[in-house]
């Protein structure tokens, strides 16, 4: 089994244990305030991370290129309330045809 | 005004449409960063639940290792362990039937079925987003995913970018106050600083889990 197979069967068995454990979980065991809390921070948190990796890093050190250029499409399409699928595209396009100039 | 059973499944289902769709985003990503197209279909099928799938997908394609990426995407998956919460008391399930509906809980069917003033509604808004969202998501991941098979390399077409606006998409809805905002800037700088000292992967573990610490500790007076 190849590591990417690997890391597949882990996602597979943690998200699904995650999901079935919160409809069987006694409510009172994870509804603190603390949980909840680090509970909305989490996904925040992450995602912030995974868009500055995603867009600056290049094999272990950083770098400007036509992925920031996406970004900012995207940031501006997204205030403008234009919904999921059509940034994703405006983004790739605009950094796909900034890479031809 | 009263919502009808019908209105319920009519709005899951156009949440359904919308976001099933861009199941064709992750597949075209997901084998043009080298994963198969049985691989890329497993995990719609089997994981399910899109934004871990994409980070997943974000450290293979910077070089991480695969088990951090998957144990950062079950992280972010987290969410969905409190979305669990919310749900149980709403949709009163039981054994077999609880084990099969766990696998639909994710933002969207939760969303759908949370707002709800009935058990019944509840039970509507939960399974027809859920299973909408499952049905189209797969499709059009396995449509995506031979598309990406023949972009090949990620940088052509700018798929590279995609991803990067895919994450957007999934955080702004969240970014509502200067607290959530700050948290993701703060994820994202300690994430930065990171990538020259760090194995790929590890940077965004641990600049999400200092943003985490500081979210914690930094309690603004009025949260918006």
């Amino acid at each position: 089994m190849t590591s990417l197979w690997l890391g597949i069967v882990i996602m597979i068995v943690g998200c699904f244990a995650l999901k079935y454990a919160g409809l069987s979980v006694p409510e009172r065991i994870l509804n603190h305030p603390a949980t909840v809390r680090a509970a909305d921070l989490i996904p925040v948190a992450l995602l912030g991370a995974l868009i500055a990796v995603q867009v600056f890093a290049d094999d272990g050190s950083l770098r400007i290129d036509a992925r920031l250029l996406g970004l900012a499409v995207a940031a501006v399409l997204l205030a403008l309330r234009v919904p999921f699928l059509p940034v994703v595209f405006a983004a790739a396009l605009v950094a796909g045809l900034a890479r031809m100039v | 005004m009263t919502t009808t059973d019908r209105s319920v499944i009519v709005d899951s289902l156009g949440v359904g449409l919308a976001t099933g769709t861009y199941g064709v985003s992750f597949g075209a990503i997901s084998t043009a960063s080298g994963l198969d197209v049985l691989q890329t279909c497993v995990l719609s099928l089997l994981v399910f639940t899109g934004a871990s799938q994409f980070a997943f997908l974000g450290i293979i394609a910077s070089g991480g290792n695969p088990v951090t990426g998957a144990l950062t995407a079950t992280l972010l998956g987290s969410r969905n362990l409190f979305y669990g919460l919310s749900l149980a008391q709403r949709l009163d399930l039981k054994g077999p039937q609880r084990l099969a509906s766990a696998h639909l809980v994710i933002d969207e069917s939760t969303a759908m079925a949370v707002t709800r003033e009935t058990r019944r509604q509840s039970r509507l808004g939960f399974y027809w987003t859920g299973i909408s969202i499952f049905v189209l998501w797969n499709l059009m991941t396995f449509l995506g995913a031979l598309a990406g098979e023949k972009i090949g390399n990620p940088e052509t077409y700018g798929l590279d970018a995609a991803v990067g606006a895919a994450f957007l998409g999934l955080l702004w809805p969240r970014l509502t106050s200067w607290h959530a905002r700050i948290v993701a800037l703060f994820g994202a700088a300690v994430a930065l600083g990171l990538v020259p000292l760090t194995a790929a992967g590890l940077p965004i573990v641990l600049g999400g889990g200092a943003a985490v610490v500081l979210g914690m500790l930094w309690r603004p007076r009025v949260d918006a």
